[in-house]
């Protein structure tokens, strides 16, 4: 477990998002790994620099789409020919191509409750408390109009006073500490 | 070269880029989120807003009346009986799931074809869904006539040991429209996330401050996040777009599978569904038109966006006329004397005139004017059309369920079909529940994506390093 009390670390604030991706990028070439940046709208570029291109939900979605599948046909089956077959007009109690429907529904449901509470896992929500909401500019911004970057302390390369230098040196608009 | 000169004039036109514009000029981020985000925040709630939910919320306790007393004395107080025995119930199901439609369209497939301009109206186009379809799913519980076993349609293990039937289109409406609620409401819901991390950071006041911090789970809009969230947004349209599809070709099911003339026709799924786009995008119209009057968002629903709007409604109110066509054609092609008595009965018959009012609303006055541009753009004109278009479309229903069955096989047992003060007030009551509903939502909740809108602002580009260093 990561310690819990101290520097949580550096956040640097940015104007624009071209800046943030700029600093971003030159950040991961000089090697730092344990970083974030924060954007009130989906920056694809930001990600681009943090190297992180792929992820788990299309899996986890699929996974669960197949599961909603297999459940409702198997149910269907399970109950028109087992528990409790009835004669519909001398039709088969096997009659699969009526099941298809409610079998496809629930492919569509359980995929999509997959997608996003599968998202919502990976991404460590819900966590109503998050040490960035302690820093003095993160909540009006980060949410707003305001691109920052944090440079986390679990990276070997941290350190207080030379991570402040560095990340000043993209000009920011402020750089500030973030404790736990 | 004349017509390009005249479009630079064009306010529509971004005179930087050339292209079309979606989002009025000078909106930046906080703009955006402030003008939005006010609405929510405000303490302050519009005198017209509380006269509207007063009128809203009236009309809603005309549904509750209705209602109760159908559950003490029964669906008798209805006009349904032989031959009519669907009647309002499943008129208005079908009409306001069709509504529903037009939400998800909007939200899901607009997205899957990149097109930025449903970003302004995806989120109030998807409220719209869920309160249609709150509306559309009583309908059927209210018309099982014992209403308090309506569980019985669920694959559950009861006590009886008795289990659904599941080759009934009836039963395949309860997965259909049930999922559909289901994944409605967590796409909806999804898209506001990130919102409501907004709102949570500017709320003055602690219990909206506890609230929305609450429903936003603890965004923050980490880059990793927004990723993995991007993905799930897409894969939740891309399932969302067969499953909208989906829905109303099992509704059409419920009439298609019968043997009856008028119902049993294999266009009738593509014409549902054409049918629900056409009748949802009225609707979002019907809203949207006074939202951006009352809320000054024009700058946010352009002028564009109802002349799209009114493009979409074009399309598919052609596919609409195709489908009719059709049925008039089939009546005569299949030679069978019933299908071709029933489409004479319906235009000549004595409920003709419901069919004639179809006409008029959905074909006549629609598809003639949605042509001009000028007329499209003309936001008046096209609040009245929605007006005229939702009408048709309930019409539409109206004609395919009691038209098809008040003379069927044997003469003997024609009948006709009035609806009662109950069956009115049921519907009219519906009418009053969304728009309660509706009002509800545009006071307590972001009612324009504001993440969404932000990536189409200027600022959102990225610029190479040379032209950010002159800006600063």
């Amino acid at each position: 477990m990561p310690p819990r009390e101290g520097t949580y670390g550096l956040l640097a604030e940015f104007d624009n998002p071209s800046d943030l991706v700029r600093a971003t990028k030159q950040a991961r070439q000089d090697g730092w790994r344990r970083m974030e940046c924060y954007t009130p709208y989906p920056v694809e570029e930001a990600a681009e620099a943090l190297n992180f291109h792929r992820n788990k939900v299309p899996l986890i979605t699929l996974v669960g789409g197949l599961m909603g599948l297999a459940a409702m046909f198997l149910l269907e089956t399970w109950i028109s020919v087992l528990a409790y077959p009835l004669n519909i007009g001398g039709r088969p109690t096997y009659s699969w191509p009526a099941f298809i429907i409610p079998a496809y529904e629930w492919t569509i449901l359980w995929a999509g409750l997959s997608a996003c509470f599968g998202m919502l896992a990976l991404n460590g929500l819900p966590a109503l408390y998050h040490p960035l909401f302690n820093a003095p500019n993160f909540r009006d911004g980060a949410t707003t109009d305001k691109f920052f970057l944090c440079l986390e302390a679990l990276d070997p390369k941290f350190d207080l006073i030379e991570a402040r230098k560095y990340l000043e040196s993209f000009q920011p608009a402020s750089v500030v500490e973030v404790q736990y | 070269m004349a017509t390009s000169e005249l479009k630079t004039n064009d306010p529509g036109i971004d005179p930087a880029t050339g292209e079309y514009r979606v989002i009025g000029p000078g909106q930046t981020f906080r703009s955006v989120t402030e003008k939005i985000s006010r609405i929510v925040l405000t303490p302050h709630t519009p005198l017209g807003w509380f006269a509207l939910f007063g009128i809203g919320g009236a009309v809603a306790t005309m549904l509750l009346v209705a209602v109760t007393w159908l559950f003490l004395v029964g669906v008798g107080i209805w006009a349904i009986s032989q031959p009519v025995a669907w009647g309002f119930a499943i008129i208005n199901f079908v009409w306001w799931i069709g509504i529903g439609h037009a939400g998800t369209l909007i939200s899901a497939i607009l997205l899957l074809f990149k097109q930025g301009w449903r970003n302004s109206i995806n989120r109030f186009a998807e409220a719209m869904t869920i309160f249609a379809v709150v509306c559309a799913g009583m309908f059927p519980l209210i018309h099982v006539g014992r209403p308090w076993v309506a569980y019985w349609m669920l694959p559950i293990p009861l006590t009886m040991n008795v289990w659904p039937q599941f080759r009934s289109p009836l039963l395949w409406d309860v997965f259909a429209v049930s999922t559909y609620a289901t994944i409605s409401v967590v796409f909806w819901y999804l898209g506001m996330i990130p919102d409501f991390g907004t709102l949570r950071d500017r709320a003055e006041s602690k219990i909206a401050q506890y609230v929305y911090g609450i429903l936003s789970v603890g965004w923050r809009g980490s880059t990793r996040h927004w990723m993995r969230y991007e993905t799930a947004s897409l894969l939740l349209a891309g399932l969302a777009t067969p499953l909208v599809l989906s829905v109303h070709t099992v509704i059409s099911f419920d009439f298609a599978v019968a043997v009856l003339p008028g119902w049993h026709t294999t266009i009738f799924p593509p014409y549902f569904v054409a049918g629900a786009i056409y009748s949802g995008f009225a609707m979002v119209l019907t809203l949207a038109i006074p939202l951006r009057k009352f809320y000054h968002l024009e700058g946010l629903v352009t002028e564009r966006h109802i002349d799209n709007m009114g493009k979409v409604m074009l399309a598919t109110g052609f596919i609409v006329a195709y489908g009719y066509g059709m049925e008039v054609f089939m009546a005569w092609y299949s030679a069978s004397h019933w299908e071709a008595f029933m489409m004479w009965n319906r235009m000549f018959g004595p409920m003709g005139w419901s069919y004639w009012v179809l006409i008029t609303c959905n074909l006549a006055i629609p598809l003639t004017t949605l042509w001009s541009r000028k007329l499209r753009t003309n936001v008046t004109f096209m609040f009245l059309l929605s007006l005229v278009v939702n009408i048709g479309m309930w019409f539409e229903r109206f004609v395919i369920i009691v038209t098809s069955l008040y003379r069927d096989f044997l003469p003997s047992s024609w009948g006709t079909y009035r609806a009662t003060k109950w069956d009115y007030m049921t519907y009219v009551g519906t009418l009053g529940l969304f728009t309660a509903l509706f009002l509800l939502f545009v006071r307590f909740l972001p009612m324009i994506p504001m993440n969404e809108i932000r990536m189409m602002l200027p600022g959102a580009k990225i610029t190479p390093k040379a032209t950010a260093k002159a800006g600063d």
